[in-house]
């Protein structure tokens, strides 16, 4: 009965969508209040009706309901309640209800919170919102309904993919999913100022949060994604420039531009058309993403599982909604009014340079990704594309941004002067210089992973120099310093805070991909390995139980010199329902470093274990600096002047000519 | 002029948008093989140490038959060995095993381990015959018609999907012609 209900919802929701789709659309062409005024409850409506449907899923997924498909498929009555819970979005059917679970939770929040949006713009922006979920209920409802039932109902299900079956990748979902429906906003609000062929200041600050909310949750998303492919995959990388992934890059890519360009738009009134392209580029990237993980027009190592029809669906959306709206950009954009002007040397100078290099590196990924599509489509011939291609683009692009990254804060809007902000930095330059030459001097190169370490420096001693130099930090008393700080936008703090975390993040990556060690070995019990000044024995193995696993676990003592630093119990899993093993891998981590050692196979004949160790120097700073760049980004978010509502248009526009005072070095 | 700027990302989206649709129709795994509709190389190989018989080309004349091209090194292999087996058991066709560049006694231990659903297996040590077959990687399955020629290639381990539509019908196909 329960699964009916939610079924029942969904349809219900699909109407609801339809109605919000054209009622509010047309009240706004028409000047009808009233039509208009319905944007407001039938959003309410669409987040309740969807969120009965993944309740009742959810319910099933819980008592272990086996008469629906989607449980049989994906549960198994032993799975421990987390993954019975997560389990729900773990595949397919169920990603898709969490995925519409999200739209309409971003609808509803821009009814519930958007009041000082014209109303026009705002039954624009919920009905444009409606369109998309409308796309999705009816994927769901025609190709992928989770509520289908089973006849008769097994005894038991199949479980879940033991790979899933991880807290790791139990939380990766959502935040992705978060991140990347979460641009439908800004698309939402880009659409709808080009119906209303308008866009300005005003409508840039509304935009924004949207924006920086969505990337915020993308890039803890992502960086879960990473870690959990570090630890579970067992293979110690934790990024292998697979489509997959590269799907979420490209939008995050595409994003951080879009933050970027939409300050431009908000305070110098300028980069209107390019802002609207980005927003429309970004989300069509990510509901791009979520049909090449569907359709299997590409291999990659971790999709869902595969089915035509679903790619077709899925492609006719993204035409509907791209297409569509690039149209309606092509019609509108030429007749949006240019903004300010700007010298070269700018803090706008800054921000389209940073904005040309990363919708380049998006370009790139994009073309990387899809070259084996269509080199095939025209018939010269099956090429895959790796990670080489990959570091010989991606990284020269990355290398130029955080050298402006750093800069641009440090220039005046409209015309700036670069060696003032050369001067500032000339502390921040000599750190980055230091850490090279300690680079030289304790690994000696490669010479990549010296330009990687000068990049984090760069980035994380320029963003503190930045802070420095608005808090006039020495140039006065401490007191005064810590008042100004006290007193900066949390915006600004975001803003340091963001910058910084990618240049420890960088640092990690560099670390780990250039300074790991690893050792293969067949060891049997008794056995000592030596890697990176630790030693590792070799105690003992005994089978451990767990409620849907059966596992070998290894016991390693882990010395360095005589004294016992920790012991380590890497295990090897096979779950007998899909009969399928996981490495769950051992790790000692450390503000530096990762001791990391997993356990493969056991040769019966001889009694010795696969046993692979590695030694990841910085690793943990790559996940550490993802969550603080998100944190960066609610920070901003936090920001008074989001907050507090955003102001009606004619004072936004007013503001929005005001240069703060506190960015102007010059001041 | 200004305005054609504004109609480039429609074009731009217009082409991608174009090969995603014609790329429905082609499958990312598939790698073209020469041999298709070919006789079976010419080759003999040995049986695994302890078993009575190995593999050649006379063998796999007379009856519709698959030949799978597997190592106890291989991961993907293992994914398949279930499928492998209850189309031997379940579907009674019968399989021959190509062991690649394995040492006898992994392969044996593997076997015993997992099973063995082959008829026959030739050990294929140092890959020479797997070269004539046009082997690139493991596991490799084909379909081999009462001719003895190839009839079909699946590079890559085999799931049900490909078994049901693919394998199965044509292995009807092939019986009764």
């Amino acid at each position: 009965m329960i699964p009916e209900l939610g079924h029942y919802a969904l349809v219900l929701a699909l109407f609801t969508a339809l109605v919000q789709a054209g009622l509010p659309l047309a009240g706004a062409a028409t000047r009808n209040t009233a039509w208009m005024a319905v944007a407001r409850p039938a959003s309410y409506a669409q987040l309740a009706l969807i969120l009965v449907a993944y309740g009742a899923l959810t319910w099933a997924h819980v008592v272990s309901d086996f008469s629906v498909a989607n449980v049989v498929e994906n549960s198994h009555s032993l799975k421990p309640m987390l993954y019975k819970v997560s389990g729900v979005w773990g595949n397919h059917e169920g990603s898709m209800v969490l995925w519409v679970v999200m739209l309409a939770a971003f609808g509803a929040a821009v009814a519930a919170f958007g009041r000082n949006l014209p109303p026009t713009l705002k039954a624009r922006v919920l009905s444009v919102q409606a369109m998309i979920a409308v796309g999705f209920l009816l994927f769901i409802l025609i190709t992928s309904n989770p509520f289908l039932r089973v006849v008769p109902a097994p005894i038991d299900g199949r479980d879940l993919n033991p790979l899933l079956q991880d807290p790791g990748l139990a939380f990766h979902p959502p935040f992705l999913y978060a991140g990347y429906v979460g641009f439908s906003m800004a698309f939402s609000f880009a659409v709808a100022a080009l119906i209303e062929g308008r866009v300005d200041p005003a409508w840039a600050r509304w935009v924004r949060p949207w924006t920086l909310a969505a990337w915020s949750m993308l890039t803890i998303g992502i960086a879960m994604g990473a870690w959990w492919a570090y630890y579970e995959l067992g293979w110690g990388g934790w990024w292998y420039w697979d489509p997959v992934e590269n799907a979420s890059l490209m939008p995050w890519l595409a994003g951080t531009a879009l933050l970027h360009s939409a300050i431009v738009v908000e305070k110098r009134d300028a980069l209107k058309t390019w802002t609207i392209l980005l927003a429309i580029i970004t989300f069509s990237l990510s509901l791009m993403g979520t049909f090449l993980v569907r359709s299997g027009i590409l291999t990659s190592v971790h999709a869902f599982a595969v089915d035509p029809k679903r790619g077709v669906f899925i492609l006719i959306l993204l035409l509907l909604a791209t297409g569509g709206s690039l149209l309606l950009y092509s019609l509108r954009a030429p007749t949006l009014k240019a903004g300010g002007l700007f010298a070269p040397v700018s803090r706008e100078g800054a921000l389209v340079l940073n904005n040309l290099l990363l919708s380049t590196a998006t370009a790139t990924v994009f073309i990387g990704t899809l070259y084996p599509l269509f080199m095939d489509i025209l018939k010269l011939g099956k090429v895959s594309v790796g990670a080489p291609f990959f570091n010989a683009t991606f990284i020269p692009l990355m290398v130029p941004m955080i050298a402006v990254m750093v800069v641009g804060p440090l220039l005046a809007w409209k015309r700036g002067d670069l060696t003032y902000a050369l001067k500032k930095l000339m502390l921040a330059g000599a750190v980055t210089v230091a850490a090279v030459l300690w680079g030289v001097a304790a690994h000696g190169g490669p010479v990549l992973a010296l330009i990687g370490i000068g990049a984090a420096a760069w980035a994380f001693f320029g963003a503190l120099a930045e802070f420095a130099e608005r808090i006039r930090l020495f140039r006065g008393p401490l007191s005064d310093s810590l008042h100004r700080a006290r007193h900066l936008p949390r915006s600004a703090w975001g803003m340091t805070i963001t910058h910084a975390a990618l240049g420890i993040a960088i640092a990690g990556m560099v670390g780990t991909s250039a300074w790991n060690s690893e050792v293969i070995r067949a060891m049997k019990p008794g056995d000592t390995a030596d890697i990176a000044g630790f030693t590792l024995t070799f105690d003992s193995i005994q089978q451990v139980q767990g409620p849907n696993w059966k596992a070998d676990q290894a016991t390693f003592t882990v010395r360095r010199g005589d004294a016992v630093v920790t012991v380590l119990e890497p295990q090897r899993r096979s779950y007998s329902t899909r009969m399928m093993s996981t490495t769950e891998a051992a790790i000692r981590t450390t503000l530096f470093s990762d001791l990391y050692v997993a356990l493969g196979d056991p040769d019966t004949k001889t009694g010795m274990w696969t046993v692979r160790l590695y030694h990841h120097p910085l690793v943990p700073w790559i996940w550490a600096g993802g969550v603080l760049m998100a944190l960066g980004g609610l920070l901003s978010l936090s920001d008074r002047r989001f907050r507090v509502g955003a102001p009606t248009r004619k004072t936004a526009a007013q503001k929005g000519k005001a240069v703060p005072a506190h960015a102007h070095p010059a001041e | 002029m200004r305005r054609l700027i504004f109609v480039v990302p429609l074009l731009l989206f217009a082409g991608v948008g174009a090969a995603f649709y014609v790329g429905f129709d082609r499958d990312p795994q598939a790698i073209p093989s020469v041999l298709i509709d070919k006789p079976v190389p010419t080759f003999a190989l040995p049986p695994l140490p302890g078993q009575s018989a190995g593999l050649s080309s006379e063998d796999l004349k007379g009856d519709v038959q698959l030949v799978n091209v597997f190592a106890s090194w291989c991961v993907p292999c293992k994914l398949e060995h279930p499928i492998i087996t209850r189309l031997a058991r379940e579907q009674g066709v019968t399989v021959r095993g190509i062991n690649y560049k394995d040492k006898p006694e992994d392969a044996l231990n593997w076997l015993a381990r997992n099973g063995n659903p082959y008829a026959t297996i030739g050990a294929d040590a140092d890959g020479r015959a797997a070269i004539d077959w046009g082997v690139y990687g493991v596991p490799e399955t084909f379909l081999i018609d009462r001719q003895g020629r190839i009839r079909f290639k699946q590079a890559g381990p085999l799931t049900p999907e490909v078994v049901e539509k693919q394998i199965l019908p044509l292995v009807k196909e092939l019986r009764k012609g």
